[in-house]
């Protein structure tokens, strides 16, 4: 982060419609899986697809890609943090 | 506006972050909520699950995917001082959002006439793992239709204020951080869809 106003990323209204047609061939994708019942990895492949098309969201429609060290850091922590609930909470209710 | 103004455009931007992390949490805990019932309520769930309209559901993504793409294309047309576009895209955005909501009425109209709801004769005399998820899905979506109509009515103010001119090029943070929660509206209908349409 350079602290100023002065050098805002634009970004153009190609690559945001770029994005958009990816997002809606995964959301596409992730029915088809479901649909068609893939067996147990539709779980995991839906959640995946749901996973791709959030970072879409986030680098490009929230402009994450563009943002500077601090951003970036306190996303990776708040995400971090989200991951280590639900992990430690699935160590506990998986195995018991 | 008259006199030198205190502008903060940095902080701005990193505070309405820091409130879309705790928005992310709050999301997040009830996702793992789903996550834990799941595992202990399988079959419940499969039969909830199998209650669901796919259609609506994909067509409320589509609508919120159409409507983030139409919001970053906003940032893009104020920061490029397009004044005319920002307001016709902001107005794509919140038409996006009516219709979203539009659909979730008839859904949970449908699905309140089946006799679906908490409380409902249908869900208290059924196994307690039905009820666990409808709550769970009128909770999750209900709260997220919330956000939805609260992003609106703030795109709607910031169209407001592009037109009368107080946001423009070379202020325009808070059409920014607007954009940045209907992103955030987008992305939690991300996880949504798959959770509660797709996986059961």
């Amino acid at each position: 982060m350079t602290g100023g106003n002065s050098e805002q990323h634009i970004v153009g209204y190609g690559k945001l419609t770029t994005v958009w047609l990816g997002l809606l061939a995964l959301t596409a994708l992730t029915v088809w899986v479901a649909r068609h019942n893939v067996g147990i990895s539709h779980v995991w492949g839906s959640l995946a697809i749901a996973v791709t098309k959030g970072g879409l969201v986030i680098a490009f429609f929230m402009h994450m890609k563009y943002e500077g060290r601090l951003l970036r850091w306190l996303l990776f922590f708040a995400l971090a943090v989200l991951a280590i609930f639900i992990g430690l909470t699935f160590f506990d209710v998986l195995y018991r | 506006m008259s006199g030198p103004l205190h502008k903060d455009y940095v902080g701005a931007k990193l505070g309405m972050w820091l409130f879309l992390f705790t928005e992310l949490l709050l999301f997040g805990g009830l996702f793992l909520l789903y996550g834990a019932y799941l595992a202990r309520y399988p079959q419940e769930f499969g039969a909830g699950g199998k209650e669901m309209h796919l259609g609506f559901g994909t067509l409320n993504t589509v609508i919120l995917i159409t409507s983030s793409l139409l919001a970053a294309m906003a940032v893009t047309a104020i920061q490029r001082d397009e004044r005319h576009r920002v307001i016709g895209l902001l107005g794509g955005t919140v038409l996006c959002a009516a219709v979203f909501l539009f659909n979730k009425y008839l859904e949970w109209s449908a699905e309140i006439g089946s006799g679906i709801y908490p409380g409902s004769p249908r869900v208290v005399t059924g196994p307690p793992g039905e009820s666990v998820f409808y709550s769970l899905y009128y909770l999750t979506v209900g709260l997220h239709g919330l956000h939805v109509l609260i992003g609106g009515a703030f795109l709607t103010l910031v169209a407001v204020r592009v037109q009368r001119r107080t946001i423009h090029a070379g202020n325009y943070v808070l059409l920014e951080n607007c954009a940045l929660y209907w992103h955030l509206v987008d992305l939690i209908w991300i996880f949504i869809f798959p959770l509660y349409y797709l996986i059961l």
